[in-house]
């Protein structure tokens, strides 16, 4: 057998198709089911793609790193369910390109932190988190408040979305600019058409409490305040056989 | 060396190419400023345009004054000079940022800056990483590399002066990559954080680095490849491929930073730490075992200890590790087959990773005092005694139930540094120490007084942070799921981060005095590189233990 390696030690193509093949097993078998086993994601009811503005403050969550100490991912144990709330499904991710479960709690996890506080909380406390909560080893965010949000490319950035597979209709990608102003302004009369696209429970509202300009501040927010609230967990059966993986 | 006979005048083909790139290049570049309506693109346009202009004219000089022709009679030694160098740069580099993130968790109230975002912790994050991984590691093993597969194969790095390129390629590389984390462009995949056009970059300057590597290769003087060179190129291609599926993504437009993943959800996160914990296996394992391999024989004047356990544990290495990744999803929405899968085959990665560390120990078999007398031959003998420790921590965290407590936790952190700090760290600085007199052709390392701080520093450094991390992890686990009589969570989530500021300000200690450690070895090595030249030095180092694994081969 040992002589046998010789071959292979002796010709380095040998070697680099050897090493080829064996690599790609343990992806190829892992990874593929995932793209065609249909109990890889569960059918739930609710999801929908993310509003402009919410993409906008994914986008500065993301630039800013907040994956590096949040998850957003709860386990189906029992502390954590009764910490941050139900356990997160696979269907709660499905637009998320990419992916922001993390890896790290160095602060708590904000899969479900949506709706749990209030606008002005977020504000005071991305802008001095020791102000509302003194133990904490937050960084400050007080200038996401004084950037306004950069959206030239919003409309661009929906058919990036589209393009890799998130169901924004052609409209919604053509309205991008108006649905986000829209957004970030509770009188804005764009607002019915938005909440035609994306449903009546988006929140519509001046995220930053400054009413004269979008900010990342405003993005930020509107992000963090739909995290988690989209599945309708009343329709949601944990124990039916098709959501059994 | 004797047998390579032929010289060359002119200058190298390459070389003009590699012109005619750079111009070309430097022009497409600031066309795509120029038209960009990005500003965070348009950054990263002017750092390549600088680059390239940069490189243009550079080699304009060289190409007049005839720098570029090249004595193929000779190893290519200047490029693993640069290489060492840059290690050195990088990893205090690095280092540093790390001792700095470290210190903004333990004192936030000092180490931020409101009006600063950039030297925000999830910014400075993926700059320590970025930094500690890819610029000082990377450059270590493109260093190593260059030298074991030009000994190992009696042959002279291919490809003209594509090795050079390879060199300063991965260095604007990192430039991008580094720049980009603080201005605020990120694709949050972990330890793969650079966006599209970086990655692009990359690309090109790794598939240049196979081609160097396998050319080399094809040209060698020896039947056999050495065991080190497998590992190298498992490394290569393996990264290669890992780089290309986990970057696969949607760019907003081509003038724009941004890109959206290929992926979503649940098949994202699994692509993700399928790159991630092979960045692991491959780069931070397999390049460094490669180097493991030649360094420490070659220091300790002994043949590997066994060709068949090389053979057995390459193979079974390089076919387990791609498996491990799921285990970094334990209990989330992954579907359940896939954790199981993902942690049968971390507990089996046990025994092919202490194949190489025993391979590695028992070479040191008939030298053993080598470890009171050589402070270079103890650091290499610690990492891999750390290398058995991490190997057998991470099998262990990698288990559901344990996974269950120490995921989210210190204790990852405290996992992965006892495996960068303590293998990784320390066979880099004794394949270091060994270079630097080689390459420099001086007769030893300026001062072993100084080395043996290094070790000593260095080492409690790691043992007060991985013994902090362990602390804080499982304590702020333990706190998370603890109940009280009544029935009622023991802690909110803010009294778990207010107990952890002991342990954070001894994780610092502990990371301040290795960077410490890296600053005397600069140092050492510096004085080392500036003493006077030794006239006979056994510079030409060939694999020790090709000919022992030749035979056994026979």
């Amino acid at each position: 057998m040992w002589k046998h390696h010789a071959k292979i030690e002796r010709n380095s193509l040998v070697l680099l198709i050897g090493i080829v093949i064996v690599v790609a097993i343990g992806g190829l078998v892992e990874i593929s089911p995932l793209f065609y086993l249909e109990s890889t994601i569960e059918k739930v009811r609710g999801m929908r793609p993310y509003t402009p503005l919410e993409l906008a403050g994914r986008d500065v969550y993301i630039r800013e790193g907040c994956y590096t100490c949040h998850s957003q991912m709860i386990r189906p144990l029992r502390d954590e369910q009764e910490r941050y709330g139900h356990y997160s499904l696979a269907a709660e991710s499905m637009y998320d390109h990419p992916f922001q479960w993390g890896s790290k709690r160095t602060g708590p996890d904000l899969a479900r932190v949506g709706a749990k506080y209030s606008d002005d909380w977020h504000r005071q406390h991305l802008t001095d988190p020791r102000a509302v909560v003194p133990e904490s080893v937050m960084p400050p965010y007080a200038f996401l408040a004084d950037k306004d949000l950069d959206y030239h490319d919003m409309v661009q950035k929906l058919e990036a979305q589209r393009k890799v597979g998130v169901p924004y209709t052609t409209e919604a990608v053509a309205h991008a600019v108006d649905d986000l102003e829209a957004q970030a302004d509770p009188f804005d009369a764009r607002g019915p058409k938005m909440k035609r696209r994306y449903g009546q429970t988006v929140a519509q509202r001046d995220f930053d409490g400054d009413p004269d300009r979008i900010t990342d501040m405003d993005a930020l927010i509107a992000y963090l305040q739909m995290l988690g609230t989209l599945v309708d967990f009343k329709t949601y059966r944990a124990e039916d056989p098709a959501n059994l993986r | 060396m004797t047998t390579i006979t032929v010289h060359e005048e002119e200058t190298p083909f390459s070389a003009v190419l590699l012109y005619v790139f750079c111009g070309v290049a430097a022009l497409l570049s600031l066309m795509a400023t120029a038209y960009s309506q990005d500003p965070l693109f348009r950054l990263q346009g002017w750092i390549f345009t600088g680059a390239f202009v940069l490189a243009g004219v550079v080699m304009t000089g060289g190409i007049t004054e005839g720098h570029f022709r090249q004595r193929t009679d000779r190893y290519q030694d200047g490029v693993i000079r640069a290489g060492v160098i840059a290690t050195m740069f990088w990893g205090v580099v690095g280092m540093l940022v790390g001792v700095v993130i470290a210190s903004q968790l333990a004192w936030p109230s000092i180490f931020y800056f409101p009006e600063a975002g950039w030297l925000n912790f999830g910014r400075l994050r993926p700059l320590h990483t970025s930094g500690v991984i890819f610029a000082f590691g990377g450059n270590a093993l493109i260093a190593t590399s260059f030298w074991v597969v030009q000994r190992t194969c009696r042959a002279r790095l291919a490809g003209g002066v594509a090795p050079w390129f390879v060199f300063w390629g991965y260095q604007l590389f990192i430039v991008l990559a580094a720049v980009g984390y603080l201005a605020g462009i990120t694709q949050s995949r972990e330890y793969a954080e650079p966006e599209w056009l970086t990655d692009l970059w990359l690309t090109i300057v790794w598939v240049a680095y196979l081609l160097v590597f396998l050319g080399t290769l094809w040209k060698r003087k020896e039947p056999h490849i050495y065991v080190a060179n497998w590992f190298y190129l498992a490394f290569i291609v393996t990264i290669a491929l890992l780089h290309l599926v986990n970057n696969a993504a949607m760019p907003v437009s081509l003038l724009n930073h941004r890109s959206y993943s290929a992926f979503s959800g649940v098949q994202d996160a699994l692509v993700q730490w399928w790159y991630g914990h092979n960045a692991v296996g491959f780069f931070l394992t397999a390049g460094f075992l490669a180097m493991m391999y030649y360094f420490v024989p070659k220091r300790v004047g002994r043949p590997v200890y066994s060709y068949r356990l090389s053979i057995v544990h390459f193979w079974a290495l390089i076919f387990i590790y791609i498996w491990a990744g799921p285990h970094h999803l334990h209990y989330t929405a992954l579907p359940q087959w896939a954790q199981t899968l993902g942690m049968t085959f971390s507990i089996m990665l046990w025994m092919p990773s202490w194949g190489g560390m025993i391979n590695g120990l028992m070479t040191l078999s008939g030298a053993w005092d080598k470890l009171r007398t050589d402070p270079v031959v103890r650091m290499m003998v610690v990492s891999l005694a750390f290398y058995g420790m991490s190997t057998f921590e991470g099998p262990v965290m990698s288990i559901r139930e344990v996974n269950a407590l120490s995921h989210y936790t210190d204790w990852t952190i405290g996992h992965v540094h006892s495996g960068a700090l303590g293998w990784v760290g320390f066979i880099s600085f004794g394949a270091l120490y060994c270079m630097v007199p080689w390459l420099w052709k001086k007769k030893d390392i300026w001062s072993n007084r100084l080395i043996e701080w290094h070790f000593w520093i260095a080492t409690t450094g790691i043992l007060l942070y991985i013994a902090a991390m362990w602390v804080s992890g499982i304590m702020e686990g333990l706190m998370w799921r603890e109940y009280t009589p009544q029935g009622f969570l023991a802690y909110s989530f803010v009294e778990t981060v207010s107990a952890k500021h002991i342990e954070n300000v001894i994780r610092m200690v502990g990371g301040l005095m290795y960077l410490s450690g890296a600053v005397i070895m600069a140092y050492n090595l510096w004085r080392t590189i500036r003493m006077p030249s030794a006239t006979e030095v056994d510079s030409d180092a060939a694999a020790p233990a090709l000919s022992t694994l030749a035979l056994a081969a026979e």
